[in-house]
């Protein structure tokens, strides 16, 4: 690693960090200030709730939205701050070496006395550290959130810290996927279509899972393999699905090193 | 010893052709002109010095040192001046070239104020407001900086003004004096000239000549021209003579030959006026050209 490159990107992401960490914290405050109103009419919303058709509540993981608790509201929206989380991994993913080269900055990185894979290792170590920062700011919410917003009901930290602990590798995923993919491809123009893609098509491919009942999708979407509904039921990890997780990154970080390292960095004519 | 040696250094993207069997050495303390049109394959030559990008074939070394495994040792030493500069255009310019100087074991303040002050460079302002000159001036303090013992320039004058350029000239003049090997691509062939003591000439990506400045003007051409009063037709119709053309009250043509016939030749006329001189670069470059 080199201390002066994590510096520099981690500078240079500081102000897109600082927005999506307050994007996130807001999410979770504000939609749980929602429930203590709620809960007094819990049993009548959950009445309602199994009237829709079970596909549709399977789809958007509203199986086991179960308004008696706390836990049961939160899984709705710890889901939307997953799939914040992985737009915002994704980007920084893609855009890991992409923008450089598309900026035509690479040059003058590439340049300097420095290797290829100290290069990268630094510029992973600085948007991990930018994403951890937007993972603290979902922690400081989401506990906040729950012990302001519990309705006196009360809740099991056990399974919040699950949830939450989950985080770091659930965006280590879109990290080192969109580093991969990003390397793969012959030039990433824009970034963000491709983080969209990423993120989005991983959501889908969960809610499909759920829809179609093919098991085999939910191997690879981490949606699945940190999925909030099934944690909650469980108080558990399901632990092979988490595994598949962290084989991808180590998959995708071997894959992107040695393509980088390997790489002919592109000219500007 | 050599600084830059190449042996059967080959690039190809896909099938497209980038370099194909350029071999060449450079001392240490020369200025080495590489010359040649767009695409010849200058830039290609250079991105490998520096494994931006990597070999098809063949093998480059640097200080004695393979570019490919010693690179980042190597470029501790070297400085480059890309033709096109970009640089992270939100950045002042002071923290762009402090970011450069992280780089290095050297301690290079002093060196920086005083290359932007001699290349009269703000070092305040937000590189996205720099012209293209300004940006250019950011490259030179930036590829020198930290004092390096080979300076690699792609088609450095690009985009600055003539008063720029003779700073830019001295700048590396001064360098040169102070030991620095200089390897200088560039498809302007009197700025080679004014500074360059050896060339090395590309087309469609393989050399086609090297040698040193003096002797390419002099073993070859002269430039010829003679006014007269009276010049009977074809009577420079020699072996030896080529483009030959008419001006006004005489002709003027190219020589390769027997300099002693030529001018026995001419003093035969009723001259007005002669005139035998070297041809410039750019003349004997065309002739590789054509």
């Amino acid at each position: 690693m080199s201390a002066n490159i994590y510096k520099f990107e981690l500078h240079m992401r500081l102000r897109s960090v600082v927005i999506w960490s307050l994007a996130v914290a807001a999410v979770s405050l504000i939609y749980l200030s929602l429930y203590p109103s709620l809960a007094q009419e819990a049993k009548l919303m959950d009445e309602a709730i199994t009237r829709f058709p079970p596909e549709f509540l399977e789809a958007f993981g509203m199986s086991n939205l179960n308004l008696a608790t706390v836990l049961g509201f939160y899984n709705f929206v710890f889901l939307f701050v997953q799939v914040l989380l992985a737009i915002q991994a994704s980007t920084y993913g893609f855009g890991l070496v992409s923008v450089d080269e598309a900026e035509f900055t690479a040059d003058f990185l590439l340049t300097r006395p420095v290797t290829r894979a100290r290069i990268l290792t630094s510029k992973l170590l600085a948007a991990f550290t930018a994403l951890t920062i937007t993972n603290l700011a979902v922690w400081i919410s989401s506990l906040l959130a729950l012990s302001l917003f519990d309705a006196g009901l009360g809740y099991d930290r056990h399974t919040v810290f699950l949830l939450l602990g989950g985080i770091a590798i659930f965006q280590l995923f879109f990290l080192t996927v969109g580093l991969l993919i990003s390397l793969l491809v012959k030039r990433v123009r824009s970034v963000t279509p491709y983080a969209m893609g990423l993120a989005f098509g991983m959501y889908l491919l969960s809610v499909f899972s759920g829809v179609a009942e093919d098991v085999k999708l939910e191997f690879i979407t981490p949606f699945k393999h940190f999925d909030p509904a099934s944690i909650i039921q469980n108080g558990a990890y399901d632990i092979p699905l988490v595994m598949i997780s962290i084989a991808v990154i180590l998959i995708s970080l071997t894959g992107g090193y040695w393509r980088y390292l390997h790489r002919d960095i592109p000219a500007v004519a | 010893m050599n600084v830059i040696e190449t042996s059967k250094l080959t690039k190809y993207y896909g099938k497209a052709r980038g370099i194909i069997d350029i071999s060449f050495q450079v001392e240490e303390g020369e200025v080495f002109g590489f010359i040649g049109p767009n695409g010849a394959g200058k830039s290609t030559s250079i991105r490998l010095l520096l494994s931006l990008i990597y070999p098809t074939g063949g093998s480059a070394k640097i200080f004695g040192k393979d570019v490919i495994k010693e690179g980042p040792e190597i470029r501790q030493d070297i400085g480059y001046l890309p033709s096109e500069i970009f640089y992270y255009e939100r950045m002042k310019v002071i923290d762009l070239l402090k970011y450069s100087a992280s780089f290095y074991k050297k301690d290079t303040t002093e060196r920086m104020h005083e290359l932007a002050e001699y290349m009269e460079l703000d070092l305040n302002r937000r590189i996205e407001d720099l012209s293209y000159g300004n940006k250019k001036k950011v490259g030179i303090v930036q590829g020198l900086l930290h004092s390096p013992r080979l300076l690699l320039l792609d088609e450095p004058t690009l985009g600055l003004d003539p008063l720029m350029q003779r700073k830019f000239f001295s700048l590396i003049r001064q360098e040169n004096a102070r030991g620095v090997t200089v390897f200088f691509s560039s498809h302007i062939l009197s700025e080679v000239q004014r500074l360059c003591s050896r060339v090395g000439i590309i087309k469609e990506g393989r050399i086609i000549e090297i040698s040193d400045i003096r002797t390419l003007q002099q073993n070859n051409y002269k430039r010829i021209e003679v006014t007269v009063r009276d010049l009977p037709p074809d009577y420079f119709a020699l072996p030896g003579v080529t483009n030959l053309e008419a001006t006004n009250g005489g002709v003027r043509f190219f020589f390769k030959g027997d300099i002693d016939g030529i001018v026995a030749r001419i003093s035969a006329l009723d001259l007005i006026d002669v005139t035998i001189e070297e041809p410039t670069l750019e003349e004997i470059f065309m002739h590789y050209y054509e």
